[in-house]
């Protein structure tokens, strides 16, 4: 397949990097300011070294990716709510060419499913998004394969930032402030944490898998009840320790509500995942519990989540 | 169903005990003599009441009329009944609540828990790092009704509200609703 790819960041580069390992040429790749565009295939290492060293990918425009030729548009700008463009407007552009879509941005997915589900159908494109959910896992396909009408809720850790500052303060009986900052040195929180510990980003991805579970139910962002771990006090784990528990952020969708929010869960549980593993657990009508683990985050991790993706619309 | 006076139920009895030797013998030997099973015992050896007396909680199964002897045998055997309850405290549940524990009352917040009817705070652990005037934390064990869970956690969110406080809850999952 022919790839263009929109955002460079961690996930777009990666999938620009790993693109010809799972057969694919990519013939766009396009930042917020520049592009590349060759239809017989980028030179990928050369684009990349472009964007580190100069900040920009190629000498191309952004609007020239979009009308490039390709199969697949991978749609991995940053995620953005409310009108949830330019991702959403990238999206409708690619179907009405007729061509499929993968997403790893969220916005699109979380804030307006029944437009881009009414734009597929209008469409000879395919949308497929399972990289905005738990990165590596298997979430999104999962669901698919029990089938979402055997699920009756689903539970998880789906933010690995959120994840890894809760079991730092628990193991070392560190208060939130000092935990964050080192995560911030360690790469794992970015410079604005907002998103990952007030719970909107995991609220999106409970959207997104509510909307997959309940296809008619048009969740967004609004619908969710979301609360975070900010200052979250250290006398909480503790207290929550001694008795066997911790604390984790965990989203839930069950009855038709989606519900972010810090819970008390056993030391040892499944949706106790220790640094920033996430795990997700699907309660499936003839099946029981239902439990998946993994890496939730990160350019390779998600990026081949976008390619598999990739795979599943040859088949 | 089945016939009321001869179905054994389960019931729990909260006792308080006079603080001397032999109190907790003698006040389980009216539910032996008259039929009750006794299914669990939760002495809160280290809990005292304003009145210096120590609070029992006991589980026993027994059909509705041995229930009402053994209520009875425990008055005359003198014997402080304070609840006798036909309800059962079938589920347990773990919080944690956070923030100005001390300047809301937190009597006051127990008490409103309790009057819920179908939930009974069991232990307390409370965690003041900085002080009783600063941010300090809770963990409350409670005993609810079955079926009453998202009742009593819906009580303790408007208490959270009203006072201010941070309330986590536990995550259940599945099987147990």
């Amino acid at each position: 397949m022919r790839l263009a790819v929109l955002g460079a960041g961690a996930v777009g580069a990666s999938v620009v990097e790993l693109a010809a390992d799972y057969g694919h040429s990519v013939t766009a790749f396009a930042d917020s300011s520049s592009a590349v565009v060759d239809s017989d295939g980028i030179d990928a290492a050369d684009a990349l070294a472009a964007k580190r060293t100069d900040g920009v990918v190629g000498s191309d425009d952004p609007s020239d990716a979009l009308s490039a030729d390709y199969d697949v548009l991978v749609e991995a700008t940053p995620t953005t709510l409310g009108d949830a463009e330019p991702g959403f407007g990238h999206v409708r552009t690619a179907l009405e060419r007729d061509r499929h879509v993968v997403l790893a941005n969220k916005g699109p997915i979380a804030e307006r499913f029944p437009e881009i589900r009414s734009l597929e159908a209008e469409s000879a494109g395919e949308v497929r998004f399972g990289a905005t959910v738990g990165g590596a896992m298997p979430v999104v396909t999962t669901i698919e394969d029990v089938g979402p009408s055997r699920i009756s809720a689903m539970r998880g850790v789906l933010n690995g930032t959120a994840n890894f500052v809760l079991s730092r303060m628990a193991a070392e009986g560190l208060d939130y402030e000092h935990v964050l900052a080192e995560a911030q040195d360690l790469g794992v929180a970015e410079a604005d944490p907002s998103f990952d510990v007030d719970g909107t980003d995991a609220a999106l991805k409970g959207v997104i898998v509510a909307n997959v579970l309940d296809p008619d139910g048009g969740y967004t962002l609004a619908d969710a009840d979301v609360d975070g771990i900010e200052d979250l006090p250290g006398s909480m784990l503790e207290l929550a320790k001694e008795d066997g528990r911790t604390i984790r952020l965990i989203v839930e969708f069950a009855d038709g509500q989606v519900r972010v929010g810090p819970r008390l869960v056993p030391e040892n549980a499944a949706l106790a995942p220790a640094g920033t593993r996430n795990a997700v657990q699907l309660e499936t009508e003839h099946a029981g519990q239902l439990d998946i683990s993994g890496r939730g985050a990160g350019g390779a991790e998600t990026a081949s989540a976008v390619l598999s993706d990739v795979e599943r619309l040859e088949s | 169903m089945s016939d009321a006076q001869t179905d054994v139920r389960a019931y729990t009895l909260r006792l308080e005990l006079v603080d001397e030797p032999g109190e907790l013998l003698r006040s389980l030997r009216p539910i032996a003599e008259h039929g009750g099973n006794l299914l669990s015992i939760f002495h809160e050896r280290g809990n005292v009441t304003p009145r210096g007396h120590i609070p029992v909680e006991v589980d026993i199964e027994a059909t509705p009329d041995r229930f009402e002897t053994i209520v009875d045998g425990l008055r005359d055997a003198g014997i402080n009944v304070i609840q006798a309850g036909t309800e059962r405290y079938s589920e347990g549940m773990t919080i944690i609540l956070s923030g100005h524990l001390i300047d809301t009352d937190l009597s006051d917040t127990l008490s409103q828990i309790q009057e819920t009817k179908s939930a009974t705070v069991t232990d307390i652990s409370l965690s003041a790092p900085a002080g009783a005037s600063d941010i300090s934390s809770a963990r409350m064990k409670l005993a609810t009704e079955s079926g009453s869970t998202e009742e009593v956690l819906s009580v303790i969110r408007d208490i959270a509200e009203e006072k201010d406080l941070r309330l986590v809850e536990p995550l259940t999952t599945g099987g147990a609703e």
